[in-house]
């Protein structure tokens, strides 16, 4: 993990990079201009979260956002979907508020064994790393995440590797 | 991540530069095979099909599983490659997230400011 941290300012400024650094954890950062204090307001305070948490371009909308930011504190998120017969709601409790440099929070939709989501912010000058650090109750869970957010990428899979064997026949020959 | 994928692809064209290795990549696209099955089917010692299996490993393109005394190994690209595809789409969600973000923090910047001087007058 000490690797990873000396690693961590390639979040080249702005630009969003995702790592899954271990089986179990998934690693968002960012650079954002401006100071922690601000950054830290705009992730805790209802109004401004959910002006940016769902992209302008998405069909998805957020109908209530609800979110006591403090140690214990509860947040409650109902998002609609036209593909969603039913509203769907996240919910969790912040196990950790540390005003600008710290927010831990855990999402108990699922249960017991749910996600656990620690973002830091840290302020460099005039502006603000925030690393937003996934933790999955197992190595399965993310996996299970990640497949089911996926569209079956074999057969591209399939074509992609054709195209590396049309290429090495061009290129190396037969060996 | 970028250097990840790199990386990748160079052992991906270095396992498959080899004849036989391409040949047990079609054979396990076909089915599962132990390597004691690949070594026959390919006419060679198990020791050197083991180095094969190896390379492949290594370039993600195939997993093994040791059940028992018999290691069986099949096709490992699809995960891998479906991960990856997962993991640009989750960052392109975010980085459309904090795009916004940067529109917010530069308003709240501007108010800051306004403010700042309002309370200086």
């Amino acid at each position: 993990m000490d690797a990873k941290k000396e690693s961590e300012p390639t979040a080249v400024k702005n630009r969003t990079t995702v790592e899954r650094t271990s089986e179990r954890e998934l690693v968002v950062a960012r650079i954002f201009n401006g100071p922690a204090r601000i950054v830290f307001e705009a992730w805790t305070k209802p109004e401004l979260f959910k002006r940016w948490w769902v992209p302008k371009s998405f069909a998805l909308s957020l109908l209530s956002c609800e979110m006591d930011v403090r140690t214990g504190g509860t947040y409650r998120l109902v998002f609609s979907h036209p593909a969603s017969p039913e509203p769907m709601a996240f919910f969790g409790r912040y196990s950790e508020v540390t005003p600008h440099s710290r927010l831990v929070w855990t999402n108990d939709e699922g249960g017991e064994s749910g996600t656990v989501t620690t973002v830091t912010f840290e302020e460099r000058g005039a502006e603000t790393l925030v690393v937003m650090h996934d933790l999955y109750p197992s190595e399965e869970a993310l996996d299970d995440a990640i497949a089911s957010g996926s569209t079956g990428g074999c057969s591209e899979t399939f074509e992609q590797l054709d195209e590396l064997l049309v290429t090495l026949d061009a290129n190396v020959g037969r060996s | 991540m970028v250097q990840y994928s790199q990386t990748r692809v160079d052992a991906s064209f270095a396992a498959l530069s080899d004849a036989t290795r391409r040949g047990v990549l079609e054979q396990l696209g076909r089915a599962d095979a132990s390597i004691t099955d690949l070594a026959e089917k390919f006419d060679m010692t198990l020791t050197g099909m083991k180095k094969h299996v190896g390379v492949l490993e290594q370039a993600g393109l195939v997993i093994t599983e040791k059940v028992g005394r018999v290691r069986t190994c099949k096709l490992g690209r699809c995960r891998l490659e479906e991960e990856a595809a997962w993991i640009e789409r989750y960052r392109q969600l975010w980085e459309l997230r904090f795009e916004e973000l940067d529109n917010i923090v530069e308003e709240l910047k501007r108010k800051e400011k306004v403010d700042g001087r309002k309370k200086r007058e």
